[in-house]
């Protein structure tokens, strides 16, 4: 890999040091600079657009593909659309995110559009990790659109990290939920200082016994602002449960919205949303245990976003 | 350790200052003895022993450790000189294991495995360790992570704070044990507040508190008795209805 700096940003979003395991595609700068595809993952250059396919033959098991994308031009508005196409019975872990270290003072900006179309009774653990980080002035943005298709027995875990250093984040998700399918979503953000982040789902219970389950769990400090605005529709025979839960501190914001229509009598669905500062209790317990009040104060916002 | 607490006065900042929680409150805390606080509820029980921790400071008064003014001490402070707190209604963390908090709270000079305090208490830590101190756990298991907590900690004064509360008839004599051992074993003091006559019977010196004051203060063999008869005593509700307590 190219410098300590790309080393630092790719660790920070892909959890990796050095070559990846398995099938590998690194963006950086708007350019592919690395990929690797294997006997059953395969991964092609998209012709029409820029971005790529990413194959996973039927019955895949215990392999892996990771997908970082870095950023570290000031001024680069980055595009990109993915497409993932799970084959049946298969069994994958993909490893996505995006670090964006910008020290100029123009914007860093990546758009990443991954579709999904998870083949029947297959399994997919998405990890996805946000950071930024540099100097100047230029803003550090990204706007993920995250689309699937689970077909029958499919079962999906995303989980979708944002933690330091992005200004400006609109999140879209938007899901299909086949029969007996399973789809979880885990989303944790902290926002900071002037930062907003925005996360939007739409997200369908289409075939019996699909079921779904958000979490939202997101920390606002600072003076940022954050929307959560998480739609579920149960079309059959389903379940569905959304919880948002989000500490405010300082001069932030936190605005949820969660809503859930049911079509069917059997549609179970759930929502809870609860927006708070950190319980005064939990901090003096921690101090009784001999932490600082700053120190207890950090063990539970970790705790919380872990 | 020698803890004295000097003409204790408490009234919480937010109300007026006619309603004292604490009255002129004075006794002597010392080394290597076991007392236990009783008293009807409401009596003040658990406000002291928040004064003693530092998480309420008093309207005026002093506490003295070994000599040394404390009363401005935070409550990081005063944990950090040896002063521990069980509490009577232990919070809830989403995301903190019991394996973490108990790690949290072993300080330095603490030996020994972490977890294996949770034995102590009637836990095994293979199920308990990784599991988190959320809303998950039963009110008895979290009193009985919360009483493990302290024991790790290995504190000079410990005050556990109703430990016996909502815990089952089969880990009650485990933890009767516990304060035996502690209490035998080790050259510390320690206060447990309790309604339990098994409890009561441990210790070396009962303190009783009400509307409070302390009313009595004294070794058990002359306490107890006197104590156990007086519960006995017909008392007027509040709509002057004569009623025998239990
Ligand atoms: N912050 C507060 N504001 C007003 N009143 C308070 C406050 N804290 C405690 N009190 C009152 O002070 C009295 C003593 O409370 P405390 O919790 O010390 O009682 P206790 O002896 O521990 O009772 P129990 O046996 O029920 O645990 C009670 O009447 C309680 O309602
Ligand atoms: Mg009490």
């Amino acid at each position: 890999m190219n410098n300590l700096l790309d080393d630092n940003l790719i660790a920070q979003v892909a959890d990796l040091h050095g070559i990846p395991q398995g099938a590998y595609n690194i963006r950086k700068n708007g350019v592919g600079i690395g990929r690797r595809s294997t006997a059953n993952i395969e991964i092609k250059q998209k012709l029409d657009k820029p971005g790529i396919d990413i194959i996973v033959k039927p019955g895949t098991r215990g392999e892996s593909v990771h997908i970082p994308v870095i950023i570290t031009a000031e001024g680069l508005e980055d595009m990109v659309y993915n497409t993932f196409y799970i084959g049946e019975n298969s069994d994958v872990l993909i490893v996505a995110g995006c670090g964006i270290h910008n020290d100029g003072n123009k914007k860093s900006q990546h758009d990443g559009i991954h579709d999904f179309i998870v083949g029947k009774g297959a399994r997919v653990r998405y990890v996805e990790k946000h950071y930024g980080e540099g100097e100047g002035t230029g803003e550090r943005i990204l706007n993920p659109q995250t689309l699937l298709e689970l077909q029958e027995g499919a079962r999906v875990e995303l989980e979708m990290v944002q933690i330091r250093g992005v200004d400006s984040t609109k999140r879209y998700t938007k899901a299909q939920v086949g029969k007996n399918a399973y789809l979880k979503i885990t989303e944790k953000i902290l926002t900071h200082d002037q930062q907003s982040a925005e996360s939007e789902m739409d997200m369908e219970l289409k075939g019996e016994d699909a079921s779904i389950q958000i979490i939202s769990r997101s920390i606002a400090r600072g003076k940022s602002k954050q929307i959560f605005y998480p739609r579920l529709s149960g079309l059959t025979k389903c379940r569905g449960h959304v919880q948002c839960d989000a500490i405010i501190m300082d001069n932030a914001m936190v605005r949820a919205i969660p809503e859930i229509t049911a079509y069917h009598a059997d549609a179970q669905l759930i929502h809870e949303a609860a927006i708070g500062k950190i319980a005064g209790e939990q901090i003096v317990k921690l101090m009784t245990l001999g932490l600082s009040e700053k120190e207890a104060e950090e063990t539970i916002l970790k705790g919380f976003l872990k | 350790m020698l803890l004295e607490l000097k003409n204790i006065w408490y009234s919480p900042e937010e109300t007026t200052e006619s309603v004292a929680i604490l009255k002129d409150v004075s006794c002597t805390l010392e080394d290597d003895r076991f007392y236990v606080i009783t008293g009807p509820n409401g009596g003040g029980k658990s406000t002291l022993a928040k004064i003693i921790m530092g998480i309420y400071k008093p309207t005026s008064g002093k506490i003295i450790l070994n000599g040394d003014d404390i009363t401005n001490l935070s409550i990081s402070e005063r944990a950090k000189l040896g002063i521990g707190y069980a509490f009577q209604q232990p919070p809830r963390f989403k995301g903190i294991t019991v394996g973490e908090l108990l790690s949290l709270a072993r300080s330095k000079k603490c030996v020994g495995s972490g977890c294996n305090y949770l034995f102590d208490v009637g836990l095994c830590p293979k199920d308990y360790a990784n599991r988190e101190v959320n809303s998950s756990l039963s009110g008895g298991e979290l009193k009985r992570i919360e009483i493990a907590t302290l024991l790790s900690r290995n504190c000079k004064i410990t005050v556990f704070d109703e430990p016996e509360a909502g815990i089952d008839m089969w880990s009650f004599s485990k933890l009767t044990d516990i304060f035996e051992k502690i209490h035998k074993g080790r050259d510390v003091t320690t206060v447990v507040i309790s309604h339990q006559e098994r409890i009561l019977k441990l210790a070396d010196e009962i303190i009783l508190m009400q509307e409070g004051v302390i009313k009595e203060k004294g070794e058990k063999i002359v306490l107890l008795g006197k104590i156990m008869k007086g519960k006995n005593n017909f008392k007027k509700d509040c709509l002057g209805r004569v009623e025998k307590n239990e």
